[in-house]
């Protein structure tokens, strides 16, 4: 079965290595900004890279905000990665306070500048982390991360985090100087991967195998 | 922090990937491509490419190489050699690059560093340094692998690309690259302390024990290995293995 899915372009970021890999692992890729490829999608992708309130402007510049909160209500599987899944939260305070799609309750904040010891690190949180279960989440069964064993690395560069409100929200976390980082979130259909599953090796592909057989 | 990362670079001439000694007397190794993917299969963390001769010519050829390459490569590819604006770092992006390094135009234009990293974000913008050592703990950058000289010192325009929007720091020992004597710690010490960003070791790494000391003893982020994946002295297994012995966390194969 070839899934099909919509990789939404609005302006964000690098699209081309989301899409080749969706491609590589058979699902067939559209990549467009008009709000009826998205009611038309039965499979959405969100990418992104870059600050919260620019990708907010251009989303509300094409007129997409009210079909993607049409899209996610309809039950249809979507998966945020990194900026596009921050803009599925409430708000950010990136460059000042800034409002989001406001689908999952929470807040984006910057990454803590110290690890847990006091000691300031590097930002942007760069490179492989490991993926852990939080304490609430039995199993990663039937989710994106069905294919993943705990432990196992993917690959971030972000400077600024989700914090869920809800902690039923959070699907794994990965710790950066032993400061907790929301992974990757989860509510109903709709998945967010705070890391890049399209730069994240054989685990990162299995997370997309896992997204594209999402019923 | 994050795991280190252990970065395969691949030095590219025309449609070949090569090996020198202090970025000269280049040998043709083989298919880039055949090269990507196995160190891919093998668990590399990241794949630097870069074009020798790029600067020279004034071109960037690394295109098809690099487009071809994200065909089979999931992982994050940088790429450099012969970008000189903002427009070369869009056409390698669409090719599958997810950063670009630097050196030659940021030299000559600084303000290139800016206008790169205000586009594409700091995280896409790699400044990279060929140092030459010219007397104790100091080092002069130059361009052109190794042949021009900028009269400029490493550590103070390390700082200054990094002030302008540079997110990561390439730092290649021009004399030490190609040697598989050990990397010079002194340089990665200095320029480690000089600035906030993640730097990538490269040039000398000749035993698994190299990586251990770039890391604990200069304070690397990333070391870049070319020679002895080439030549299969050494395996990216073995590498991540003995780093892991000496307690520093690395991605597992």
């Amino acid at each position: 079965m070839t899934s099909s899915v919509l990789v939404v372009d609005y302006g964000m970021g690098n699209l081309y290595s989301i899409g080749r890999a969706l491609e590589h692992l058979g699902a067939s890729v559209q990549i467009s900004d008009t709000a009826e490829s998205i009611e038309e999608a039965d499979r959405l992708v969100l990418p992104g890279v870059g600050a919260f309130a620019d990708g907010m402007r251009e989303l509300e510049r094409r007129g997409l905000i009210k079909p993607l909160k049409k899209y996610i209500a309809s039950g249809r599987p979507l998966l945020g990665i990194c900026l596009g899944m921050q803009l599925l939260f409430e708000a950010s305070e990136e460059f000042g306070e800034h409002r989001g799609l406001g689908l999952l309750p929470g807040r984006v904040v910057a990454v803590p500048e110290t690890d847990v010891d006091g000691k300031p690190h590097k930002i942007p949180h760069m490179g492989w982390s490991a993926l852990r279960r939080p304490v609430n989440r039995h199993s990663w069964a039937g989710t994106i991360l069905a294919n993943v064993e705990e432990g196992e690395s993917v690959y971030f560069v972000h400077s600024f985090m989700a914090v869920p409100a809800d902690k039923s929200n959070r699907l794994a976390d990965a710790y950066y100087g032993g400061q907790q980082i929301c992974a990757a979130v989860q509510w109903g259909q709709i998945y967010g991967c705070q890391f890049h599953p399209e730069k994240s090796g054989k685990v990162g592909l299995g997370i997309l195998t896992s997204f594209l057989q999402i019923e | 922090m994050p795991t280190v990362r252990l970065i395969a670079r691949l030095d590219i001439k025309g449609p070949n990937l090569i090996k020198g000694v202090h970025l000269e007397g280049l040998r043709v190794i083989g298919d880039p491509n055949e090269y990507a993917r196995r160190y891919y299969e093998d668990g590399a963390d990241e794949l630097l490419y870069m074009d020798t001769v790029a600067s020279l010519y004034g071109r960037n050829n690394l295109t098809d190489i690099v487009s071809k390459a994200a065909r089979d490569v999931y992982i994050p590819m940088t790429v450099g050699g012969g970008v000189r604006s903002p427009d070369d770092v869009k056409m390698l992006l669409r090719a599958g690059a997810d950063k670009v390094a630097i050196n030659t135009a940021a030299v000559r234009r600084p303000e290139l560093i800016t206008e790169i990293s205000r586009r594409f974000g700091s995280q896409c913008t790699v400044l990279s340094i060929e140092a030459k050592r010219i007397g104790p703990k100091r080092w002069e950058a130059y361009t052109d692998n190794g042949r021009e000289r900028t009269g400029l010192d490493v550590v103070e325009w390390v700082a200054q690309g990094v002030s302008l929007g540079a997110g990561e720091v390439l730092l290649t020992s021009v004399d030490c690259e190609g040697t598989t004597k050990g990397f010079d710690l002194d340089l990665i010490r200095a320029v480690t302390a000089a600035v906030p960003v993640p730097v990538i070791a490269s040039g000398g790494l000749g035993t698994p024990d190299d990586f251990v000391r770039a890391v604990h003893d200069g304070g690397a982020d990333a070391v870049a290995v070319a020679h002895v994946l080439h030549y299969q002295k050494h395996s990216i297994a073995e590498l991540k293995k003995a780093a892991a012995r000496a307690g520093i966390e690395v991605r597992e194969v």
